[in-house]
């Protein structure tokens, strides 16, 4: 199979569609026949990237690129960035509004539960100018696409 | 047991997804935080929440969770049940509490929900 590379663009405006471009991307990961294993990982771990670009950032970008062994999410977005990446990524850390816990948010769980469904995750952010987190998820060799 | 016995032992009406009522189910997780769900569940096949935005059925998706049952008598909007369609899920409504509802499911036999590790 060659590969493959799929792009989103995140809207912060409407909650109600947080979450569209992980879903499309899960449709399309299971029509290619890609482990439901592997396929389970990027669909939680994207969708929790997601979610935060619209609640904690201004909406932004998300790359998707699958290859036959691997397939790379980059999020990035032009949000306010993240002052100290090691408390953000601690479980129960969270500067979630009410409103946002109202919407069944913000239990400073995204972070730490991205961390454990990939197998590689990446945070790069500067104050002021945004965060692009890249995260990987590995194809089992055994099975690949 | 099957989403029609959860449907029955919650006195529930089912919003839609009709066709899929005699799928077996083993589990289930009841939370208003998709945080949590997304945290801590692991193959659970039945939601119940008091939440009601178009984010739990995603969250549902993404988790592959099969039926959601939504409590304290709230009804999603007509575009929250599309979305749900769509997805082929199964969409309930049923008055009880929360406590309630995992009560009568977990002493008819569905096991446990949210798992820390
Ligand atoms: N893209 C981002 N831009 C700016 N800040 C972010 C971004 N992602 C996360 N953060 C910060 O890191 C904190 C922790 O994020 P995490 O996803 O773990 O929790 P949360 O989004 O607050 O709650 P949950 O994910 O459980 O719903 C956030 O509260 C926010 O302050
Ligand atoms: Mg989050």
């Amino acid at each position: 199979m060659s590969n493959l590379s799929l792009k989103y663009v995140v809207d912060n405006q409407d909650f109600t569609r947080a979450g569209e471009a992980s879903s499309d991307v899960k449709k399309k990961l299971k029509m290619m026949g890609v482990p439901p294993e592997a396929v389970r990982k990027v669909a939680i771990a994207m969708y929790e990237g997601e979610i935060n670009m619209v609640i904690h950032a201004n909406g932004g970008e998300i790359t998707v690129d699958i290859t036959p062994t691997q397939i790379i999410m980059i999020l990035k977005d032009n949000g306010p960035g993240i002052a100290d990446i090691e408390q953000a990524m601690q479980a129960g850390w969270s500067t979630a509004s009410e409103n946002i816990r109202a919407l069944g948010f913000g239990a400073g769980m995204g972070l730490p539960n991205m961390k454990k469904y990939s197998d590689e995750m990446d945070i790069d952010t500067v104050l002021g100018v945004g965060t692009t987190v890249t995260m990987k998820v590995n194809i089992c060799v055994s099975h690949k696409i | 047991m099957t989403i029609a016995d959860v449907k029955r032992l919650l006195k529930a009406e089912i919003l839609c997804g009709e066709e899929y009522i005699s799928k077996d189910v083993h589990t289930a997780c009841g939370s208003d935080m998709m945080s949590d769900v997304l945290a801590f569940v692991k193959d659970q096949s039945v939601l119940l929440t008091g939440l009601c935005n178009p984010q739990v059925i995603r969250t549902a998706e993404m988790m592959d969770i099969i039926c959601i049952c939504f409590i304290r008598g709230k009804r999603p909007e007509e575009s929250i049940i599309e979305l749900a369609e769509e997805r082929g899920l199964v969409v309930m409504a049923s008055d009880m509490r929360m406590f309630e509802a995992c009560g009568i499911l977990y002493t008819n036999g569905l096991s446990g929900g949210a798992k820390v590790e």
